[in-house]
């Protein structure tokens, strides 16, 4: 027999790992669900570690209001197939209740809204450890994230004191109040997560497959069209054959021209894809240090 | 498609300062196998533009932190990706100034293999040396000197013969045993991804090409038996009531079901009864596979503990010797101080009893008489542990060779330890 691993099983075994050290080193983690691939594979490799116990920690989504229906409806057949529990942060509640302020104009995101609706949902639960579908590849913030990374009582992110990781030691030692967010996934790219959906044929969101939609051309980007959105002057809808590279908040999410029906197809178009998956994403897009901003904050 | 049944995953540390083009060389990788999109370009493009630079600095592309770019440098590790038909790449691009040694050796943990990058024009420097020295303290299998920027030097073999001749006759002092020279220059191209037709005397592989094929699937310990307790698994259900797994990530040898193996700390033998993997059931399990352990009899067994072979034994002592890199701005290492430490899956507490040397990591002197081991330093240590640990010399087994310190006031994680 010939004792090697192809690189799918190294990143399978090494993300199992750290899942189980995530269950051994915490006492109340929470796994952050967005129904976007990334999570679902999360979720996949979860169910894989802990087999045939189920999944020892209950999935968090936080909810903005503008989700694709699709999504819905795909998280909670999941959580049902697995006997997952599942916990929703509401980021219309947190508006209703003024805890947090909806943006106003034309560019208007419940994505910054996010964070707030999270940091209170960890405290809420006393969760010491999140674990995130967070890749080093997706962003050039995240490619400095450790697989364990520490934040403060306020939920912030310190780039610049980061603990070193080195081997299999992970350290997630942290006094009362403080957390973790756990990226197990770090280490794949956006190819490797597709080709390891295909191999294993795990059921994903319709969304991700080419589908006809209404949409609008916004600064280049496609977006989907909603009633969260209001248009600009000039902004014409139309009919477009397109999938979601990324599965987010219906404001932000950018659609992509595709005719990409199976997840072969849309390997071979990631293959010879000239654009990031989150090319589309507009909140990326509001300065050159968007994602490290969000993230200093307590963003995903 | 990949055929995804020989992709391979390698990991490779690169090191360097600003000017040696070493992310000039990253750059050329990710660009000739078409990582690099578009709208990256683009940003990065913008941004080059905006700092009024001429031409499109790919460095911006592997500096992520705002502070980074400001300065530009880069502080902390930071991973890249990219793949060809026949692996899958990890960079870790670590910083290469003195300053930046526990970077260095952090982005070394794990790698297969050690980009030593010398500037044609300069040989081999100070730098040089301690890179090579990072690579041997940290047994990375495989070490490639990149002998760069030929096309300031004319592609002269001169060039080349003399930076080999100079790190070999450094590099015996060292515990290297796979070396390579390559003359290339990251700028033009040569010799990275292409073969190179102006350096006709060089017979060699391209770097692209050596990474491709340098033979990595012995670099994990496939002799002596190591699988530290991870994580129990008991579902406390009707259907699988009396279930108890034992997770875990091979950390060494072949484990096969009806194997006799003995449990650490107990001492008590037993047979595998199962081998259940992320595809089920499975006859063997092998490094760096995570799987569950099912054995004949349940004995107590729990996180920390290590099922090994009755007849190869890990040392089992609370008397360890260590080489130490020390990580903490805020603190040197204390003699007689207290750390937690953390070992394959098991934690403990120790007492720092002696400082044996303080190692300069430029020449490889040994100081006897300096016992000041602050941030960066090297330095040869004896810890007394709390309770007996499960090793192995980090030469035998990266995994059950390594632990880190932890402060117990601030719960950083202050200093890594190769056992001898």
């Amino acid at each position: 027999m010939n004792y090697h691993l192809n690189h799918l099983k190294e990143l399978e075994a090494e993300s199992i790992f750290i899942m189980r050290e995530v269950a051994a080193q915490f006492e109340n983690p929470v796994l952050m669900f967005s129904g976007g691939k990334d999570s679902i594979l999360m979720v996949h490799l979860a169910h894989k570690a802990f087999f045939p116990a189920r999944i020892p920690f209950p999935l968090l989504h936080i909810d903005t209001g503008h989700n694709f229906d699709e999504t819905i409806q795909f998280r909670d057949e999941l959580v049902e197939r697995l006997g997952a529990k599942l916990i929703v942060g509401s980021v219309q509640e947190a508006i209703d209740s003024g805890m947090v302020t909806e943006e106003k104009g034309v560019n208007a995101s419940r994505n910054g809204l996010q964070t707030g609706v999270l940091l209170e949902s960890l405290e809420k639960g006393k969760y010491d450890a999140a674990l995130g579908g967070a890749r080093r590849d997706e962003e050039k913030a995240r490619a400095k994230e450790r697989f364990f990374s520490h934040r403060d009582e306020f939920g912030q992110w310190d780039p610049k004191n980061q603990r070193p990781e080195l081997w299999n030691l992970f350290n997630g030692k942290h006094h009362i109040g403080e957390h973790f967010r756990v990226f197990p996934i770090s280490n794949w790219t956006e190819l490797d997560v597709w080709q390891y959906l295909a191999m294993e044929e795990v059921p994903l969101p319709s969304l991700y497959f080419a589908h006809k939609r209404p949409v609008f051309n916004r600064d280049g980007v496609l977006l989907a069209d909603s009633e969260f959105i209001m248009k600009k002057d000039g902004e014409e809808i139309y009919e477009e054959t397109v999938r979601c590279r990324t599965i987010g908040d219906m404001t932000c999410t950018g659609v992509w021209k595709s005719e990409a029906a199976t997840v072969e197809d849309i390997i071979q178009e990631i293959a010879t894809t000239r654009m990031t998956e989150r090319g589309g994403r507009t909140d990326d897009k509001r300065s050159e240090t968007s994602m490290e901003d969000r993230k200093k904050k307590g963003y995903f | 498609m990949h055929n995804l049944d020989n992709s391979e995953l390698l990991r490779f540390t690169t090191a360097g300062s600003v000017d040696d083009g070493k992310s000039t060389l990253i750059g050329r990788m990710l660009y000739d196998s078409k990582s690099i999109y578009q709208d990256q370009y683009d940003a990065v493009a913008a941004a080059s533009e905006r700092r009024g630079e001429e031409e499109v600095n790919l460095a911006l592309l592997t500096d992520g932190l705002k502070s980074e770019r400001e300065q530009g440098i880069t502080i902390d590790v930071a991973y890249r990706y990219f793949s060809t038909p026949k692996r899958k790449f990890i960079i870790a691009d670590t910083p290469g100034h003195i300053q930046y040694t526990r970077n260095m050796v952090t982005g070394a943990s794990t790698a297969n293999v050690a980009l030593v990058l010398v500037d044609a024009r300069n040989g081999v420097v100070e730098q040089t040396k301690r890179h090579a020295i990072i690579a041997s303290l940290l047994q990375i299998p495989h070490l490639v000197v990149c002998i760069n920027k030929m096309d300031l030097v004319d592609y002269a073999q001169d060039a080349y013969d003399n930076v080999q001749n100079e790190f070999e006759k450094f590099a015996a002092k060292l515990d290297v045993n796979d070396v390579h020279f390559i003359p290339i220059s990251a700028l033009k191209g040569d010799n990275v991804v292409k073969r190179s037709d102006k350096t006709p005397w060089y017979d060699g592989p391209t770097l692209m090409y050596y990474l491709e094929n340098v033979h990595i699937a012995s670099d994990h310990n496939f002799i002596d038996t190591r699988f530290p307790v991870q994580f129990v698994v008991r579902p406390n259900t009707d259907e699988y009531h009396d279930y108890r797994g034992y997770a875990g990530r091979v950390a060494g040898g072949i484990m096969k079901k009806g194997d006799r193996v003995t449990l650490l700390p107990s001492g008590f033998s037993t047979n595998i009864n199962k081998i259940v993997g992320a595809d089920g059931e499975q006859d063997e399990a092998f490094p760096p596979q995570s799987v569950t352990i099912l054995l004949d009899e349940d004995f107590d067994l729990s996180r920390g503990d290590m099922i090994v072979r009755e007849n190869n034994q890990p040392t089992v002592t609370q008397d360890l010797e260590l080489m130490v890199c020390w990580f903490d701005r805020e603190k040197p290492l204390q003699p007689r101080g207290k750390y937690t430490i953390m070992h394959t899956t098991k934690s403990a507490r120790c007492v720092i009893k002696e400082v044996r040397y303080k190692l300069d990591i430029n020449t490889l002197h040994r100081n006897e008489n300096d016992q000041q081991i602050g941030m960066n330093d090297i330095a040869r240590v004896v810890i007394r542990t709390t309770s007996p640990m499960f090793i192995d010399s980090y030469r035998k087994n990266r995994i059950t060779g390594s632990l880190i310190f932890v402060d117990e006031g601030t719960n950083n994680t202050v200093g890594a330890g190769m056992i001898i």
